[in-house]
């Protein structure tokens, strides 16, 4: 291995003042204490370390110093200034790079190469030649210039990190961070990681690198290291003096011994005792097994034998088949072509049998965070039909043997990660499987719980002759193997023991002969990739790199460059997500033809009958007189009470008449007569317009009869009441309702788009872009908002030739005033989802909140159903402030009423205003830092 | 298959859903709040509609017309004069504009039949309609009244006895309260199995499931019948509490025979969550695909507005949906008091539609497997 370290510690320059001081630095989480007390000086210039395993701080301390999180105690001085000064971090901002956590947790997984590049470079202020430059010279030294299409999230893990790294780089960083950079990516990758690390510090020695890792063997070859653990540093020094103190020969056991008494308890290291003679036959094999998805083949023809008994180690990088060979190996997948048998039977995804003979642990924590660790071992014993006498006294052998017993009734959330794995291996083998396949087990796991886990596994496997198939990272797990499997790219490279493979490649370690193996397989595989020169094309910048950012003046506050950058990004994640994309798109459509025809009020082709007991030419005038009408549909006469109840209660008719005998005769003779009508009053409502109607109609029969008979005058009313129904002469339902639909889908889907659209970032950590670049908040909430206005305004525009086309309802008066007022309201809309995005947390509590924020004064208080003016208190002060009451006068006054803009000017102003309100108030509430 | 699998993971789903705050308020609050403020919250068909009045005969018998309308249908009339008339209308301040002509007064008793003029903006349906209504009737028998005194007016010789049946005084929280419910036990149903199935996906512990001696219909059948029966339980307590007790709405027909109509609706609809949860790959798509589905399934079901007023092919494409039957199902039980002898195709409609979705979702569910694992 040769990284070069241009500037060791010491060497006069670096010895300088540092490139970050932490003083007395504390960080909670809730309860939870990250960091604790820490005290740390970081020497600029040179690479320096954070050793220690998962969750002891290391992340945290590293968004300190980055800026990216809000201090709570202590100081933190970066680059000559407090990071508690929104000035100063404003000012270094551009001087500090930092790549979060996670494969690609700094880069867009459905953005390419090319544009997650670009858009690092358009927020850091370079014009298109220079990114274009830029790009060309990083890619090339990354090897990443052949893939410039693909998308990140299709990268392998090596390659996501390259250019991960790359968009750190774009912008000549002074100071760059590194959350462990390679933890999940191959050996191969890794080295040509930090060989790129050693040619760009070359090119610019005074750039100071800060990197976490898990991985001891990379933190040897640092500057400079600080071993943490709980939140606290428990050493700092170069790595070779740390050895020295601790009289240890290795970082790993280094770090062991620092930890403190209670940890390093009951700690011994693992032996492996010799392995018997082969079991009797193969326990898995696989023949030519290859899987593909679509045109990639994520597995090419693997052909493995493992005997009973033995311990089967399988090594590769993230992505490159490990996990789709073992799934494939279990059953979960079925392979495209080739065979996997286990103990001899071919693996049948349906066969049940073999399921039980197998445990199975996967890479991530998978049992049920709600139910308690005994909880989970029950059911998972019932699950593999123990016998349910024997489940009590299982489950208890299972808890004593991984240590599980003092916490078994608690939930396995709250149980440190090592625990947590241990857990997992319980549930895998409660059911004593004559075989374990653990995919990457120990991930993430300290070095103390992974030897405690590994006893467990020796244990299981000598003791009980247990076949075990186990993936891992760890190089000196792989050691303790019996046999192992190296994988790249989908292809087994070499099969055999561990020292058989360091022999066969005269290596001086597993890890150099991994690496042999690799270069082999990936030299015939891109030559032109590995055949780049790094020295040559290596960045000789440091004369343009101040030319960029912090141009000063305004720019520094507002730049219309790096808003387009957020919002040409925006716009191409929004095309590449198809349930979003069909919301923005149809769910407008979609939600108009529901609601136009859902809220209905038009009550139409009502059914009723008759039980006419007169049956006389005026009784069936009478009738004739109902059933005339647009409203009612006659349905069979009546012919008794028994089933007049009974078609009622049927729902069959929602209206009956009854005639009275004699009807003709009294009405003859000047006698009060009586009809009876009994109307399904299951639906108020509709009831209610059903009493209407046949009100209407018998008075309108009267009024003829009436007439007839010549005394009209007397009988038709003391006045004449002359009803209009204006703008909406046939009191229609969907000409009343449709331009009021208009309006309050525009506010719902436009609100809910943009508060994802941030929500989002803050849910998957891309936000830590926002944070730690020098975008502002008003380029990045306005950046976002524009691809959704530009998006709505479209959605309007196809609502109203839907309104005018599929809905017949015309547009009586101004278009173009019509339009300037939907362009307002979607902008006003499209704000107000950015203010509620400013204090919600997940997507889904964006989502509801956004529809009840949104949804109920836009239907309740706008003026939609009960004008504003008939409400009171708070109700009716919404309904005067909030953009929907503007804006839905607008729309009805178009559509419905003739109107233009001389008319309507009165509603613009406030709707006008809504838009740099609420971006501002967004803007005042969004934080530039994580708390 | 195993029954026992299908009981012990359906336990552990009773046992997630404790230990969900979340899921357990929205269950409470659906059953409960939710049912009591649609029930209460019904607005009145009119409600304080605002009405302006030109008054141009300013005369003993036109004051009294205007101060007729008094809340709470109407809003205390604003007086106003003709030229305001339109523009206000235009503004949408009025729902209703009555101009009373000159003169009004002395042409009544001198038997000429004036006209006043009613001005109604039928873009606002739900007052426009109704309230003109009471307009005309408010008006004539001020009028009639104010003649009265001077001489006999002549009354109609037929009387129309409107009665409503099954709810005489047409009182909307009956409706309201029973109809939430109902919406609420689809809503949930769908809810609760579909982001069962998410969060198993999420948690990676479906893949953990597939590896063991379970097949796919097991799991599937487990999240059925346990969200089944928690919503059937909470179905059953917001109807015998909160709706007879707490709201004393007065239910019909049988409650058992509507619980099993239930029972078998929640059979669709769950499957529906599940074929939901499979479509969508994390919890916020889901929520957005529950917005595209579930609105359309409650506004068009007939459990809102009545479904006549529907076009045909709504009313058609609707009869897909298990909703639609149960509605009907439901209002002929709870509101018309019909037993099974009426309500037998609704329960024939929904196994078939359910049996269906079932089907179709255990596909689905089998095939993205490998997806999620």
């Amino acid at each position: 291995m040769s990284p070069i370290s241009p500037a060791r510690v010491g060497d006069g320059e670096a010895t300088a003042a540092p490139v970050a001081r932490l003083q007395e630095v504390t960080l909670r989480y809730g309860k939870v204490c990250a960091l604790e007390e820490v005290s740390l000086d970081i020497p600029a210039g040179c690479m320096a370390g954070l050793i220690g395993p998962d969750g002891v701080g290391k992340s945290s301390l590293l968004a300190l110093v980055a800026g990216a999180r809000a201090i709570q105690e202590g100081q933190v001085e970066v680059l000559g200034g407090t990071m508690a000064d929104a000035r100063h971090r404003q000012t270094v901002g551009p001087r500090i790079a930092y790549m979060p956590q996670g494969l690609g947790g700094n880069l867009y997984p459905t953005l390419s190469v090319a544009e997650n590049l670009e858009f690092f470079g358009r927020l850091f202020g370079q014009d298109a030649g220079e990114r274009a430059r830029r790009i060309d010279r990083l890619t090339g030294t990354t090897g990443l210039r052949s893939f410039l299409e693909r998308p990140a999230g299709k990268l392998s893990g090596g390659m996501k990190q390259k250019l991960g790294l790359c968009c750190a780089l774009i912008h000549d960083p002074d100071l760059l961070i590194l959350d462990e950079p390679t933890t999940g990516v191959d050996p191969l990758s890794r080295r040509q990681f930090w060989e790129l690390i050693a040619s760009i510090r070359r090119s610019r020695p005074r750039m100071s690198v800060l990197v976490a890792t898990a991985y001891m063997e990379e933190a040897a070859r640092f500057d400079w290291l600080a071993a943490m653990d709980g939140g606290r540093v428990l050493a700092r020094d170069t790595p070779a003096a740390l050895l020295h103190s601790t009289g240890t020969d290795s970082l790993e056991a280094a770090f062991i011994r620092l930890l403190p008494e209670e940890k390093r308890r009951g700690y011994r290291a693992v032996e492996i005792p010799p392995r018997p003679e082969d079991g009797e036959g193969a326990a898995i094999e696989a023949r030519d097994l290859t899987k593909r998805f679509g045109d990639f083949t994520a597995v090419d023809q693997v052909n493995l034998r493992v005997s009973r008994g033995e311990i089967f180690g399988f090594l590769g990088s993230n992505g490159c088949g490990k996990t789709t060979t073992m799934k494939m190996l279990t059953g979960l997948l079925p392979p495209s072509e080739g065979q996997a048998r286990l103990f001899g039977q071919e693996v049948d995804p349906h066969d049940l049998v073999t399921r039980s003979r197998v445990g199975y642990m996967s890479q991530f924590f998978s049992l049920y965070t709600e139910l308690t660790v005994r909880q989970n071992l029950v059911l998972h014993a019932r699950l593999f039909r123990v016998p349910a006498a024997g489940i009590p006294e299982r489950v208890d052998e299972m808890l004593e043997r991984f240590d599980l017993a003092i916490v078994a009734d608690s939930l396995p959330g709250a149980l440190p990660l090592g625990l947590r794995q241990r857990l997992s291996l319980a549930v895998a083998t409660i059911h004593k499987p004559e075989m374990l396949i653990l995919d990457e087990p120990t991930s993430g796991v300290d070095p103390v719980a992974r030897d405690s886990f590994w006893r467990i596994l020796v244990e299981l496997s000598r003791r009980d002759g247990v076949t075990i198939f186990i993936s891992t990272h760890f190089m000196n797990e792989a050691e303790r193997c019996d046999r192992i499997s190296l994988m790249h790219a989908g292809r087994v490279l070499v099969t055999d023991a561990p020292d058989a493979l360091v022999e066969k490649r005269g290596a001086k370690s597993l890890e150099e002969a991994f690496i042999a193996y690799l270069e082999d397989a990936s030299a015939e595989a891109s030559a032109q990739e590995a055949g780049q020169s790094h020295e040559a094309t290596m960045l000789d910048s440091g004369e343009e790199s101040g030319g960029s950012p912090g141009a000063g003046g305004w720019r520094h506050l507002f730049d219309p460059q790096r808003m387009m950058g957020q919002a040409r990004r925006e716009t191409l994640e929004l095309r590449r997500d198809p349930i979003r994309l069909t919301l923005a798109m149809l769910g407008s459509v979609i939600l108009m033809f529901v609601m136009g025809y859902g809220i209905s009020l038009d009550v139409e082709d009502l059914s009723f009958a008759v039980m006419d007991r007169d049956q006389t030419s005026l009784s069936r005038d009478y009738t004739l007189n109902l059933a005339g009408s647009r409203y009612f549909i006659e349905r069979a006469p009546i012919t008794s009470d028994a089933e007049l109840d009974r078609r009622m209660r049927e729902g069959d008719i929602s209206l009956a008449i009854e005639i009275p005998p004699g009807f003709a005769r009294d009405i003859a003779r000047g006698r009060r007569v009586e009809i009876g009508a009994w109307i399904d009053g299951a639906m108020p409502t509709r009831a209610e317009t059903v009493r209407g109607y046949v009100q209407g109609i018998h008075a309108h029969w009267l009024a003829t009869k009436a007439r007839e008979a010549g005394h009209g005058e007397a009988l038709a009313g003391l006045v004449n009441i002359e009803t209009r129904f204006r703008y909406n002469p046939d009191v229609k339902s969907l000409v009343a309702m449709v331009p009021a639909v208009i309006p309050l889908l525009l506010m719902l889907i436009p609100a809910m788009l943009a508060a994802l659209s941030v929500v989002r970032e803050k849910e998957l950590g891309s936000i830590t872009n926002f944070y730690v670049t020098p975008t502002t908040r008003l380029e990045f909430l306005i950046g976002k908002q524009l691809p959704y206005v530009v998006l709505s305004f479209l959605s309007f525009l196809l609502l109203t030739l839907l309104a005018v086309t599929v809905f017949g309802v015309p547009l009586e008066g101004s278009f173009l005033t019509l339009a300037a007022g939907a362009l307002l309201y979607v902008s006003a809309a499209t704000a107000m989802g950015l203010l509620i995005s400013t204090f919600m947390r997940s997507q889904i509590a964006a989502i509801f909140g956004t529809a009840v924020l949104t949804i109920l004064p836009a239907a309740n208080f706008s003026g939609m159903i009960d004008p504003v003016s008939s409400l009171e208190g708070t109700g009716r002060l919404i309904g005067q402030i909030y953009p929907t009451t503007h804006f839905l006068t607008i729309a009805r006054g178009t559509f419905s009423k003739a109107l233009n803009f001389s008319d309507l000017h009165a509603a613009f102003l406030p709707l006008a205003l809504a838009p740099p309100i609420l971006i501002g108030l967004a803007a005042a509430l969004l934080k530039k830092q994580e708390r | 298959m195993r029954l026992a699998n299908i009981g012990y993971l359906g336990v552990k789903e009773f046992r997630s859903l404790l230990r969900d705050p979340i899921m357990l308020v929205l269950i409470v609050y659906a059953f409960t709040v939710s049912v009591y403020t649609a029930a209460t919250a019904m607005p009145e068909t009119l409600n304080k509609a605002p009405i302006a009045v030109v008054n141009e005969d300013r005369s003993p018998l036109s004051w009294r017309i205007v101060s007729a309308f008094y809340p709470p249908y109407f809003m205390p009339p604003d007086i106003i004069d003709q030229a305001e008339m339109d523009a206000r209308m235009d503004a949408g301040l009025d729902t209703f504009a009555l101009d009373i002509p000159p003169e009004f007064q002395r042409d009544l008793l001198a038997g000429r039949r004036p006209t006043i003029q009613l001005n109604v903006d039928a873009t606002r349906m739900s007052q426009a309609f109704t309230g003109s209504g009471y307009i005309q009737t408010i008006v004539n028998d001020e009028v009639r009244t104010f003649v009265q005194r001077y001489r006999e007016v002549p009354e109609m010789p037929v009387d129309l006895a409107l009665r409503a049946r099954f709810n005489p005084q047409l009182n909307k929280s009956w409706f309201g309260a029973v109809m939430q419910v109902i919406n609420n036990v689809t809503m949930l149903s769908i809810v609760l199995t579909g982001a069962a199935l998410i969060r198993e996906r999420e948690h990676g512990t479906v893949e953990h499931l597939l590896v063991m001696p379970v097949t796919p219909f097991e799991i599937m059948s487990s999240k059925v019948w346990a969200m089944a029966l928690v919503v059937l339980a909470a179905t059953a307590f917001a109807l015998t509490a909160v709706v007879q007790g707490w709201l004393s709405v007065p239910i019909q027909g049988s409650l058992p025979l509507f619980l099993a109509g239930a029972a078998l609706h929640l059979f669709a609809t769950t499957s529906m969550g599940i074929f939901l949860g499979t479509v969508a790959r994390s919890m916020p798509q889901f929520a957005l695909l529950l917005m595209l589905v579930l609105l359309p399934l409650q506004m068009l079901s007939g459990g809102s507005t009545p479904r006549e007023s529907m076009p045909d092919a709504v009313q058609y494409i609707m009869l897909a949906a298990p909703n639609t039957h149960f509605v009907m199902l439901a209002q002929a039980i709870l509101y018309r008091g019909a037993g099974f002898a009426t309500v037998w195709p609704q329960f024939l409609a929904i196994a078939v539609i359910g049996a269906a979705l079932f089907g179709f979702a255990l596909a689905r569910f089998r095939r993205t497997l490998n997806t999620m694992a």
